[in-house]
């Protein structure tokens, strides 16, 4: 009730797009354009070993034979990779040591965003307040991470990725690339080739993180593509809970987003992973402009008994594509997907999810809540597959889009493949239009419009909202109503 | 209190409403009668504002102030309150919240301060007891599952907590088993008072033995058709709308 309250004053208060500003920082660029001596730019300028560029080169060189996949229900004019910054950072000599030498116009940047980075104002606050530990990426690299004496006492490692191929060259071997292959797809083949950064996090065997992990992503360079590679391994029997969010200036040309995650669970592990994505989603009016946010995330279920759950909020983003995938390899592991995509304006969604079901008594669930409004284009694309060794595989499906208005449109696309006679799957779709009736309704009990829309909007999807941690969920409460305003009438 | 000076309304073009005329004083109920298609629940939407419901002429004040130009919550804000006759499903807005957000959002408008949780939880514990409604029923999403006689007794509840000055029942009646109406029709008269007013719409007379209105105007071809006290719709139920419907 707080929270609806909270959202329909904070709506009151807002700006459109109110994350839209952008902040002259002295940067460093690579020459912009893609080629070899780029990708060997970005290595050299962090200081990777040889292995690593070894294997940045040989993805640029798939890369190159590779064409861009053409089969989402999205349409954009053709990307020109030479006319892009493939690096963009803040000039500094070296990586911060502690939060007083980051430059404080960052600092003030996130703290215009409401991330807490200073440690102490965290613990200072009242008792109970929630507590987590921040990474913080700006444009190409991490400025800052929170909380690492503390995580590292329980042996959590939480660091930019940069630091964990310098740190931790052992592990990062072992796993970058394994779940999601350099050449998986075109957009995470280029991402393998010249990303920047993004958050590394190991949690070692029996240990659950003490913390929520967050990672803030700031795209804030003129002409700059964006491509973090996020890895997290949760060994036998840890829990991880990690969030990222993400935010860019208004600009406007497109820029290209187009992460990689990877997440690798052992026997019994769990990790949960949420998403509250605000990129610029491009003007409301003449689509120019916004994120195109191209990104591939995958989970690796290897051991028995492994757990992830994939919660998102997708409220930014001139086009968003994204599968967050579930490999369910463990004997009984268990996959989730939790999902709420709201397009508005111009913005163009092709999201869902896969669900991969290798191993015996799998099980999944995936509920999906697809709002579209304005003129824009919404459609859930999943694949749940069952591979003749998973016996006993089950599937729930749920799949719910909202329209709001008569000019948007929604699409639900499920693919499922039962390679097994002992599965079972169910498939739940529904579609209705936010009703003018229950609108007038509850406008005669005193809410206004946009209030009125709010509230339902809540209601249509709080069985989603309901799976983030609680204090990301008034957050995602709040982007929800931000994305819809004017939405009606 | 409510007053209404030939008012015309229409729908999709078509003209209901032609050039009704009412007056209900604070402190009094009066009752509307009339056949099918006569423009009663046109009225009650008229009133509080419906989009689709044209105001071709005349006027309609609350204590002389002018309703037909305010949007409908702020005329719930001054205190208009509409009993559904088909109460609407709000699927994942659990019926507190509803109600909650709803008085909070009325405060406001009156520049009043919002009420404390406390306080609400205890206002909402003493009505539903009075209304004999499950108070784990309220934390369901509102009228989602819940039966006609169920929804209806929700309306009769936010009425109580929202606790409005002029109070419009649309066909409360309607799906109601006997025991329920006796419930919903003591909810209703415990909301009687020298400053508020009422207007109870119903096609049968069978509420009006619970309650009982000061007046009752029969509303036919878009018109008050005739005024007179309970008596008046004891003879519509034994004569029936004939004479109005033709006249009109």
């Amino acid at each position: 009730m707080a929270a609806v309250k909270q959202t329909i004053e904070h709506v009151e208060s807002l700006e459109k797009y109110q994350h839209g500003f952008s902040t002259d920082i002295a940067q460093d660029f690579a020459p912009k354009g893609l080629n070899a001596d780029i990708v060997r730019f970005i290595s050299a300028k962090k200081d990777e070993p040889e292995w690593m560029l070894a294997w940045r080169l040989d993805a640029f060189e798939r890369w190159q034979a590779m064409d861009e996949p053409e089969w989402a229900k999205v349409h954009f004019p053709r990307i020109d990779y030479q006319d892009s910054y493939y690096y963009a950072a803040p000039s500094q000599k070296k990586g911060p040591a502690s939060l007083d030498e980051v430059d404080p116009e960052i600092l003030a940047v996130y703290e215009k965003l409401g991330i807490p980075l200073k440690e102490q104002a965290v613990l200072a606050g009242v008792e109970g307040a929630p507590r987590y530990a921040v990474d913080a990426v700006f444009d190409s690299v991490s400025v800052v991470t929170t909380f690492k004496k503390e995580l590292a006492q329980v042996g959590v490692i939480f660091c930019s990725m940069s630091e964990a191929i310098r740190e931790h060259p052992e592990l990062v071997r072992n796993y970058l690339g394994s779940v999601v292959p350099v050449s998986d797809n075109y957009y995470a083949c280029l991402n393998a080739a010249v990303f920047s950064d993004g958050s590394f996090v190991y949690v070692p065997p029996g240990v659950r993180c003490p913390m929520e992990l967050s990672t803030y992503f700031r795209i804030n360079a003129e002409n700059s593509g964006q491509f973090e590679r996020t890895l997290i391994i949760a060994d036998k029997e840890a829990y991880v809970s990690y969030l990222e969010g993400c935010t860019a200036p208004m600009r406007d040309e497109n820029q290209l987003h187009a992460a990689v995650v990877e997440l690798v669970l052992m026997d019994d592990a769990e990790i949960k992973y949420s998403t509250v994505q605000n990129w610029y989603p491009g003007d409301p009016v003449t689509g120019k402009g916004g994120i195109y946010n191209f990104v591939t995330k995958r989970a690796d279920c290897r051991g028995d008994r492994s757990k992830v759950s994939w919660t998102q909020v997708e409220t930014g983003s001139a086009i968003t594509w994204k599968y967050p995938s579930c490999i369910l390899r463990g004997e009984g592991s268990v996959g989730e997907f939790y999902s709420i995509a709201i397009t508005n304006g111009r913005q163009q969604a092709d999201t869902g999810t896969k669900m991969i079901h290798l191993g015996a008594n799998t099980r999944s669930r995936v509920i999906s809540k697809g709002i579209s409004a304005g003129k824009s284009s919404n459609t859930y694309r999943g694949l749940v597959s069952a591979h003749p060794k998973a016996k006993g595989a089950r599937n729930f499906t749920q799949c719910d889009s909202l329209l709001i208005g008569k000019t948007c449109a929604a699409h639900t696309v499920p693919y499922i493949e039962a390679r097994n006679g002992s599965c079972v799957f169910e498939h739940e779709a529904t579609t209705t239009k936010l009703s003018e009736d229950q609108l007038f309704y509850a406008m005669q009990r005193g809410l206004s419009q946009e209030e009125a829309v709010q509230l339902l909007v809540n209601g249509f999807v709080k069985d989603v909202l309901q799976e983030l941690p609680m204090e990301f969920a008034v957050e995602a409460q709040k982007l929800v109503a931000i994305s819809l305003e004017g939405s009606v009438g | 209190m409510l007053h209404i000076e030939n008012l015309r309304a229409e729908v999709d073009g078509k003209e209901i409403l032609k050039g009704l005329s009412l007056n209900v004083p604070a402190g009094e109920v009066h009752a509307i009668m009339g056949p099918n298609g006569a423009g009663k629940s046109t009225l009650s939407y008229v009133l509080t504002g419906r989009s689709g419901y044209d105001v071709t002429g005349g006027t309609a004040t609350l204590d002389g102030e002018d309703l037909l130009a305010l949007d409908p919550n702020e005329r719930a804000a001054k205190g208009v309150f509409l009993s559904f006759q088909y109460p609407l499903e709000i699927p994942g807005v659990p019926a507190l919240t509803f109600i909650r957000t709803a008085m909070n959002a009325q405060r406001k408008a009156r520049g009043e301060a919002e009420i404390s949780a406390p306080a609400f939880l205890k206002l909402a514990r003493e009505h539903a007891a009075a209304l004999k409604i499950d108070f784990e029923m309220l934390k369901r999403a509102l009228n989602v599952g819940f039966s006609g006689g169920e929804k209806k007794r929700m309306e009769i509840f936010q009425m109580s907590m929202l606790a409005p000055r002029f109070l419009i029942l649309d066909e409360t009646d309607s799906g109601l088993d006997i025991d329920a109406l006796k419930i919903v029709s003591e909810g209703v008269n415990a909301m009687r008072s020298p400053d508020r007013g009422m207007l109870v719409i119903t096609h049968y007379q069978r509420l009006l033995d619970y309650i009982k209105p000061d007046k009752v105007h029969v509303l036919a071809g878009g018109r008050i058709a005739a005024t007179g006290g309970p008596d008046l719709a004891l003879e519509l139920e034994r004569e029936g709308y004939d004479k109005y419907a033709r006249a009109a």
